[in-house]
């Protein structure tokens, strides 16, 4: 059994019940599923060409182990599960070729708010400390909004994008993280702390900020 | 969602929150990001501003057509 094959057992988890099992069709998965799989991969890996290989090399992996879909998951959630596979490797793959942070590496978004002495050191700075965010619930939903955070999060590092994502949206537990990237868990904790650090910022000017000159 | 706090950490940080009122604004926007990055779960909606081009469509069923054409995998 190669090892896409086993990949796409790994992610076939029980579904619904289901009495017919769907048609294979991979050309119907290029219209139906190629460009959620690629917005997918895009946010995560930031190059069109890398997010368009491991987009074709989730539907070439899916076409020689379509014998393992037997309708157990839905097409979709299989067909994202051995790109969520794909991305893995890539992560690996790219860690032993590039160097992350080291530890104990300043916070360069941290620089600025915080007195550095005197008696309020370490303390918040007055003109740059968090403000009110005033967020109605309905926010998150906001299309705009969602385009201003997707804005934000494309700002971030390569690297601390590619960590945050990994613990934040994918919910991946920290130690599985520090795994995949070959990171330690002081550096781990470094590149999170640096990625809610700009984040917050970037919302804090892009959305915000602006939410208070409307008013 | 963060690594455990010893108590005396915990306790720590809990009465300097009391004070803080710009360290609660910033728990409070922390966890504000955390509600967001829900939002970025891209694998249920398409991201209009990430889309394959229609030359990558063509290269891609280009090569879906010639893997198709290949010898499938023997039973197992």
């Amino acid at each position: 059994m190669s090892p896409d094959q086993l990949q796409t057992e790994k992610v076939t988890t029980p579904g619904p019940s289901r009495t017919e099992v769907p048609q294979i069709d991979p050309e119907r998965w290029l219209d139906e599923y190629g460009d959620v799989l690629f917005g997918f991969a895009m946010l995560r890996v930031r190059d069109r060409a890398i997010a368009q290989d491991l987009v074709q090399e989730t539907f070439l992996a899916a076409l020689k182990a379509k014998q393992s879909f037997a309708g157990r998951s839905t097409e979709r959630s299989w067909l994202f599960g051995i790109l969520r596979n794909k991305l893995v490797d890539y992560y690996r793959l790219q860690s032993r070729e590039t160097a992350f942070l080291e530890p104990g590496s300043s916070v360069p978004e941290e620089e600025g708010l915080f007195h550095s002495g005197g008696p309020g050191k370490d303390g918040w700075i007055l003109r740059v400390a968090p403000s009110a965010w005033e967020a109605p619930d309905d926010t998150l939903m906001n299309k705009e909004f969602q385009v201003v955070f997707q804005e934000c999060v494309s700002g971030l590092p390569d690297k601390v994008a590619q960590v945050f994502l990994r613990r934040e949206v994918d919910d991946v537990s920290s130690e599985e993280v520090c795994k995949e990237f070959d990171i330690t868990p002081n550096n781990f904790w470094v590149m999170l702390h640096r990625a809610r650090m700009a984040l917050r910022r970037c919302l804090e000017v892009n959305w915000f900020g602006r939410s208070r000159e409307r008013k | 969602m963060e690594a455990r706090l010893r108590w005396y950490q915990w306790l720590g940080m809990r009465i300097h929150l009391l004070y803080c009122v710009w360290c609660r604004r910033y728990a409070s926007q922390i966890r504000f990001l955390h509600k967001a990055c829900g939002g970025l779960d891209t694998e249920t909606q398409a991201n209009p501003s990430h889309t394959l081009s229609p030359e990558a469509k063509d290269t891609m069923r280009a090569r879906l057509q010639e893997a198709m054409k290949d010898k499938p995998p023997p039973p197992q």
